[in-house]
């Protein structure tokens, strides 16, 4: 049986996407990226002076990541302000995801800083916040080899699911599985990797194929984004 | 053989392929991966010969009002002078600020900055476009002659000027030189040839080593080694 | 930002010609712009742009036990985050005194005008009653801040719809009724800063950083104050402060005109 997604996604189709870069003036670089109804800012400042100054490191720049969900991104309860451990992993994890891209040598002693606001949560909010922290770091000038592409992959019973949404991660009745992808788009290299659920081996095999053509269809965009603020047209 | 993929001031992104093949050359802010040459961040491509480099869009040096940069006269038109300051941005110094004498419509331009001359400006607009409005109405603002040019990166000048201009002030008094550096990486060095090639040695020097502490010792003793040298 | 005496030299001397940064008078605000409902897990929320600075409040609704002393209302709650994302001096961690005197000016403009009836959330008296909490982030601080969030705070409270609370009493967020909150006028905040001798309104961030003493304004009508805050290291002197009041009546009524054009 083929598992309905709402208004009719195909199961190889993310949500809507609204990409835009340059959206919060005093930042160095900016960017607002929204899927369904996941809605995440990312702001970057630097390289700048870090403190705590034994953070600095001569050889390489410091790289720190601060993903947070605003108390009305939710639906359903207010979410208390300030950081919890899932946050705090998350934004972990997304700094993991930037490492093997960013080129933290050319600003030793320096630091960058990128913050990344959930005004608006649907599920693939740490995915959200990546793909508009990449633009946000590319529209700073931040020397980096490549974006990064995060997608929230996922399964339903047998089925592999591009981009689940809330209804979906939540389903009941069949094995669900929800898996996080961050890929480094030109080398097909996995930079973040996180799996909530039950899936089989082979089924998982199954996501790893189709993990590419997602993250093509979501970097174009990106790089639109960030090209459109110089007026190269799509 | 070599197959380019982009033009001359396209805009790419970080990771785009620019060209393929052995024939190109990987310049600023781009690198090699096997016989490929891909985009280190979001910039204008820049052709030259085999080379191609990116002249980054944000990053290294944003412009501000009153800033001093060195430039290059690269048109002159009924308005003013256009000036190459090495930078994504359209820069130009207008009639009334080319000197502080009065400069009438319709005067011979070239007599005051010609096409090639090196001038030490300031900018006093940054418009929303982009176009930088500079002015050499001031008194240290100034064509620039007989010396060198060189070109660091942007963000190394504050190093290079050093606290209270502490750095570039012993460079300058050993070297005996003349000195303007403008924020735009591009400096000027005037003097006699032999301090003039210390001096540029010790910036090149500062460049690659901004991130060490004690660097200021260092580069005193190193122009003093240097200049018993010559 | 660097603060340099030129600079505010070049400041006090155009306002002594009531000629701002951006051709501005002294009394002038920048372009105000309004959003509602552009948060949709919110029950309520607003977007405030006024010239560069751009903030957004949401609101949730909770049913929790009314407080011993008023055993017959509800509440609300307002929170403001200073978000490091919007400034480069705004840092990390627990709310800044800042932070917390933004969120308690922008409480009492909105408690003490009487636009929202406490009694009237009341859902069983001494037993649940509806409370509102107001959350305010920036997400680019060009300055005033203050007037910025009262502003969203109202226009959100104007937009916001009841949950559906479900047989069992538990609220379901995902249906929200047609019912918005009980809700009577429009205070607005305006905040009037001192730079030198002169009085101004609605500064940017430039501006701001060289304000000697500040005003926060709340009011109902051209002639009722609601709420008073002082701020900032000097003082007012008394015939200044009858004069930035007279300000920020007159300019609370354009603001007014404003909300109410957004608000239905």
């Amino acid at each position: 049986m083929v598992f309905k997604r709402k208004d009719n996604r195909k199961q190889d189709e993310a949500r809507p996407i609204t990409a835009k870069v340059g959206v919060i003036d005093n930042a160095k670089g900016s960017a607002y990226f929204k899927i369904g109804d996941t809605e995440a800012y990312a702001a970057v400042y630097g390289p700048r002076d870090i403190y705590p100054r034994f953070l600095k490191n001569p050889q390489k720049g410091l790289l720190r990541c601060h993903y947070n969900m605003l108390p009305f991104s939710g639906m359903g309860d207010r979410v208390r302000p300030g950081p919890s451990r899932r946050s705090k992993e998350i934004s972990m994890v997304t700094n993991k995801a930037f490492e093997p891209v960013v080129m933290l040598e050319k600003f030793p002693n320096s630091g960058v800083d990128v913050y990344i606001e959930l005004t608006e949560t649907d599920a693939g909010s740490r995915c959200a916040g990546i793909c508009a922290a990449s633009m946000a770091l590319a529209d700073a000038g931040i020397p980096m080899k490549d974006l990064v592409v995060a997608v929230a992959m996922g399964t339903i019973g047998k089925e592999v699911l591009v981009d689940l949404d809330y209804s979906e991660e939540a389903f009941e009745g069949e094995e669900v599985a929800d898996i996080p992808f961050a890929v480094i788009p030109r080398t097909g290299e996995v930079s973040l990797l996180q799996m909530d659920g039950i899936i089989s081996k082979k089924l998982m095999d199954e996501v790893l194929k189709k993990v590419m053509p997602a993250v093509e269809k979501i970097h174009k965009i990106q790089v639109d984004a960030i090209k459109a603020k110089y007026g190269v047209k799509k | 053989m070599g197959k380019l993929l982009v033009k001359d001031k396209d805009i790419v992104v970080p990771g785009e392929v620019m060209a393929e093949g052995l024939d190109f050359l990987p310049g600023g802010n781009t690198r090699r991966e096997d016989d490929k040459i891909i985009a280190n961040g979001v910039g204008i491509v820049n052709i030259s010969n085999k080379i191609i480099k990116l002249i980054p869009t944000n990053g290294g040096y944003i412009p501000k009002r009153d800033d001093v940069v060195v430039g290059t006269i690269v048109e002159i038109n009924n308005k003013g002078w256009m000036v190459d300051i090495k930078l994504p941005f359209r820069a130009m110094i207008t009639l009334k600020d080319g000197s502080s004498d009065y400069i009438q419509r319709g005067a011979d331009l070239t007599k005051y900055y010609d096409l090639g001359d090196l001038v030490m400006a300031k900018i006093c607009n940054v418009a929303s476009n982009g176009l930088l409005d500079l002015t050499m109405r001031e008194p240290k603002l100034n064509k620039l002659e007989n010396g060198r040019l060189i070109e660091v990166s942007p963000m190394k000048v504050p190093r290079i000027i050093g606290k209270k201009a502490s750095m570039i002030t012993i460079v300058k008094e050993k070297t005996n030189c003349r000195i303007s550096v403008g924020q735009n990486g591009l400096i000027w060095v005037s003097g006699d040839p032999k301090g003039i090639n210390v001096a540029i040695k010790a910036i090149e020097k500062i460049d690659k080593e901004s991130h060490k502490s004690g660097l200021t010792e260092e580069i005193e003793k190193f122009l003093d080694e240097q200049l018993k040298l010559m | 930002m660097i603060l340099s005496k030129e600079f505010r030299k070049q400041i006090i001397k155009s306002l002594d010609e009531d000629y701002r940064l951006n051709k501005r008078k002294k009394a002038d605000f920048r372009d105000i712009n309004i959003e509602v409902g552009c948060l949709s897990k919110a029950e309520g929320s607003a977007k405030v742009t006024i010239g560069k600075t751009v903030v957004i409040a949401g609101i949730k609704f909770n049913l929790e036990k009314p407080y011993p002393d008023t055993a017959d209302k509800g509440g609300i709650m307002v929170n403001t985050e200073l978000l490091p994302l919007s400034d480069p001096d705004f840092e990390s961690g627990p709310p800044s005194i800042n932070s917390i005197e933004l969120a308690r000016v922008t409480d009492r403009t909105v408690r003490e005008s009487g636009v929202l009836d406490f009694k009237k959330l009341c859902v069983e008296e001494g037993v649940k009653a509806w409370f509102v909490a107001i959350d305010i982030v920036p997400l680019n601080n060009d300055g005033n801040l203050f007037d910025a969030a009262a502003l969203a705070a109202v226009a959100a409270l104007y937009n916001a719809k009841f949950p559906t609370v479900t047989e069992a009493g538990t609220i379901d967020y995902k249906k929200l009724t047609k019912e918005g909150l009980p809700l009577k006028g429009f205070p607005t905040l305006v905040t009037v800063r001192k730079i030198g001798d002169h009085l101004i309104l609605d500064p940017t961030k430039a501006e701001e950083k060289f304000t000697d003493a500040r005003l926060s304004i709340a009011s109902l009508d051209k002639d009722t104050l609601c709420a008073l805050q002082k701020g900032g290291e000097k003082t007012f002197k008394l015939e200044e402060i009858s004069k930035a009041l007279d300000l920020a009546l007159a300019k609370g009524e354009d603001l007014r005109k404003v909300l109410k054009g957004v608000c239905k």
